[in-house]
């Protein structure tokens, strides 16, 4: 069983000289087909940075990126097969461009045809319908934002959708049900996910692997069943463990 | 359902009703502000008096009448007295705002184009483009806009095309700035980065996503630019090098009123009024534009 | 709590007005704080922030704020006037914010920001202030406080840069805290290094501690009575280790929406807002 998406000692380094920051160091990690797979982490970890070098937005200073087993695709073709959802669904939709135009965006770019259909049925998907369709950013709620950059993600029908903590900037509320949204979109369509988040929880509620980073390296690779256990071995991933039980007095 | 609602529901319909709406609320934001209101009355008030200037107009612009020479204001029917041909001043000033919007109107739709597309290549590109570009476009910043204008127009020959032509060409730097200033801060936003990642090309993102962005901030700056045209259409053609005798540019009435400034205040006064009412006009209106055309200050 | 209220709040309302209407985010709430830690817990739009800043009459035109009563340990806060009610704010109710970034002068150094708060508010020598406030900069286990002092905002981490915010606030030694979301912006591990130093201090003061946040289970682990907002009205109030006798199905809600560990792969409950909670 080959892996449908494969990262190989992958080294992202941003700048030069003194300002050089070696950003991911020698992460690898593999997601099998139709698998969900985490990245955990704090701020700086490098997790954010993992996902847009897979999608080449960083600048990959060393090791190899396989789809398929193959290098990945640039352009038009990789669009078709990996998509991604970003974190603050008020930053990653165009204020000036009401629904309709996010979402005939693609289809437009990769010349789909029946466009309406197309856009209709993804509004339907996620959940949000047609009275959205023609509402400017600005006039939706943090989550049916999210849906929105989802519903964008999957009109390309890709394989693997990266996501960049898709609920961190939602209510807990809001967040159940994306998280709820995700998880039947990728049972009905047989999505691989590859979801970057700083809660253990939410990772461990959305994936069955995951990989703990700190300050860009990979520190523990863990089955979700270990962590439900509390099995796990490094002490930095025994502090998230606590942390994210809340406050001890 | 009324139009009032047809504009301002939270459920439009098609693409058009959406940009309506969207127009109709910055329109509201505008109304709300005198200030721009006025300037907007201003601006209108010259286009229809650019329109209906032969109706408006009391007498014809061009012809002399050399016993009326020098009137004062109100003095033998002429409102605002007469030039030393005898020439009505005020039929003048009518006349004249139709050179006036000619040259407005030209200038505004060539240079801030031009300057757009330079300034949201260099920014979105970055790297030996932006170098090339922005040097360029520090050239032509480098020189005082008037005498660069007067260079082009000693060049090319005087008159109302080459005096636009050269306004045009001394305008566009700093619209290139604000264009790549807000490039910048656009270009690594998410919305750029996702549109990247469903296989849009430079042009299609430049066109589609950066340039509506720099818009607002350009056509602001238009507006309050169009002032500073208005007065370099009007330096040249006081230096003899934009519209040539008899035709009635408001520069060039200033430039005959000078010799008679002492004696006859008014042949010079009234057009440099008329200069000054539609200058602050477009300041004002450019002011408002300003906060009316963010769409993310539209009520929620 | 037997002895009166360090602070107490009846009916009040925050209002802004906009074109189309007025925006109402705060109803006619009333609760009061002890020397307690009290938890303010809601979602976006809860109106949880604005009552913080409504404490402090910090709301801003076009917002307005209205109250029946607003009582600081025998202050009528509603009777005083800006003047009055700026000589409150810092001394004795002081407030932490989200971002330390924006709440730090990013021109001044650290250690002549705090050394200034303490000249005002204190009136002591530079050489006593400087001492005082070394001391308060190793109060929230600033391990090289010299350094940080001679540092920049932007220069420091944002678990430090929270830290120098609460050892700012503190230093002039107000009775009552209002810390808004003050830990949301930092990562998990941090975030508790900050909240414990900040109940060690709250606790040691015997200050009254408003924890405003959108974390039900960081409140309930944190604080001693939780209030839940809902639409600018609290609609339940508990004692934090009671939190799972929670009877309105909005605190519910919010409890079980959240993913847990071990909480297997089954949809996440969501919540069904009912029109009839907002009333």
């Amino acid at each position: 069983m080959g892996a449908l998406i494969e990262v190989r000692d992958l080294n992202v380094v941003f700048g030069k000289g003194r300002q050089r920051v070696h950003a991911v160091k020698d992460v690898s990690f593999a997601v099998e087909r139709g698998g969900s797979f985490g990245l955990v982490g704090e701020s700086g970890s490098g997790k954010s940075t993992v996902l847009r070098a897979i999608c080449g937005l960083a600048p990959i200073a060393g090791g190899q990126v396989l789809l398929d087993g193959a290098p990945v695709p640039h352009g038009i073709a990789f669009a078709r097969r990996v998509q991604m959802v970003f974190q603050d669904p008020y930053a990653s939709l165009h204020p000036r461009h009401t629904i309709d135009r996010v979402l005939a965006e693609p289809i437009a770019i990769h010349g789909l045809g029946d466009g309406e259909d197309r856009i209709e049925r993804a509004l339907d998907e996620v959940g949000l319908g047609s009275a959205f369709r023609f509402r400017y950013p600005h006039q939706l709620s943090g989550g049916q934002r999210q849906r929105v950059a989802i519903a964008r993600a999957l009109l390309l029908e890709p394989e693997v959708l990266l996501l960049d903590e898709p609920t961190s900037a939602l209510d807990a509320s809001v967040q159940a049900e994306v998280l709820n949204l995700l998880a039947r979109l990728r049972a009905e369509k047989g999505l691989t996910y590859l979801l970057v988040s700083h809660d253990l929880a939410v990772v461990d509620h959305m994936c069955e692997r995951l990989l703990v980073m700190q300050h860009g390296a990979a520190v523990e690779r863990l089955e979700a069943a270990a962590l439900e256990a509390h099995r796990v071995d490094t002490e930095y991933a025994r502090t998230l463990l606590r942390a994210s039980e809340g406050y001890r007095r | 359902m009324g139009l009032g609602a047809w504009l301002t529901t939270d459920t439009p319909r098609s693409r058009f009703q959406a940009r309506m709406g969207q127009t109709y609320n910055g329109w509201r934001d505008l109304v709300r502000n005198p200030l721009a209101m006025l300037g907007l009355a201003i601006i209108v008030a010259l286009v229809l008096m650019a329109a209906l200037a032969p109706w408006v107009a009391t007498h014809d612009p061009i012809v002399q009448t050399l016993k009326d020479r020098l009137l004062p204001p109100g003095a033998g029917g002429h409102p605002l007295g007469t030039d030393e041909l005898g020439r009505d001043i005020y039929s003048r000033i009518v006349y004249g705002a139709r050179i006036t919007l000619y040259i407005v109107g030209i200038v505004a739709v060539t240079a801030p184009v031009f300057g757009l597309v330079v300034g949201t290549a260099a920014g979105y590109f970055g790297g030996w483009v932006d170098t090339v570009l922005m040097r360029l476009t520090d050239i032509f910043l480098a020189f005082p806009r008037l005498i660069l204008a007067l260079a082009f127009v000693a060049a090319l020959g005087a008159g109302v095309g080459n005096a636009i032509l050269a306004i045009a060409l001394t305008a566009w730097p700093p619209y290139a700035r604000v264009a790549r200033a807000e490039t910048l801060t656009v270009r690594n936003a998410d919305y750029i980065a996702a549109a990247r990642l469903q296989g849009a090309g430079a042009t299609r993102i430049i066109l589609g996503h950066v340039m509506p962005m720099c818009l607002s901030s350009v056509i602001v700056r238009v507006t309050l630019d169009m002032a500073g045209i208005i007065l370099t259409a009007a330096g040249l053609g006081f230096l003899g090098l934009g519209a040539q005798p008899p035709l009635p540019e408001w520069g060039t009435m200033i430039s005959a009123g000078r010799k008679f400034l002492l004696d006859h205040w008014w042949v010079a006064t009234m057009p440099g009024l008329a200069i000054f009412v539609v200058s602050l006009g477009f300041n004002l209106l450019g002011d408002g534009l300003r906060d009316a055309l963010d769409p993310r200050s539209a009520p929620r | 709590m037997n002895e009166a209220p360090l602070l107490a709040v009846e009916d009040l309302w925050v209002r802004f007005r906009t074109r189309a209407r007025t925006v109402e985010a705060v109803r006619g709430i009333g609760f009061t704080v002890g020397r307690e830690r009290l938890g303010i817990v809601g979602e976006s739009g809860s109106g949880k922030s604005m009552t913080g800043r409504a404490i402090l009459r910090l709301i801003r035109p076009p917002g307005e704020m209205t109250a029946k009563r607003l009582d600081l340990a025998g202050t009528d806060l509603l009777g005083l006037s800006e003047r009055g009610m700026r000589a409150v704010r810092g001394e004795r109710i002081a407030m932490i914010m989200q971002d330390p970034k924006y709440a730090l002068n990013p021109v001044m150094r650290i250690g002549r920001q705090l050394i200034e708060t303490l000249r005002v508010h204190a009136g002591v020598s530079r050489g006593e202030a400087k001492r005082q406030a070394l001391a308060m900069l190793e109060a929230v286990q600033i391990r090289d406080p010299e350094r940080v002092m001679r540092g920049y905002a932007h220069e420091v981490s944002g678990g430090m840069g929270q830290r120098v915010m609460i050892a700012m606030m503190l230093m002039a030694g107000p009775e009552l805290l209002i810390a808004d979301e003050p830990t949301s912006a930092l990562d998990v591990t941090v975030q508790l290094d900050v909240l414990k130093i900040m109940d060690r201090l709250v606790r040691e003061r015997g200050m009254g501690l408003v924890f405003i946040s959108h974390d039900l289970r960081l409140v309930a682990t944190f604080c001693d009575r939780v209030l839940v907002m809902y639409a600018g009205r609290i609609v339940e109030e508990l004692r934090a280790d009671r939190l799972d006798e929670a009877k309105h199905p909005y605190t519910q809600g919010l409890l079980h929406c959240l993913p847990k560990i071990g909480g297997g792969k089954a949809p996440l409950p969501t919540l069904r807002r009912e029109a009839a909670w907002a009333r």
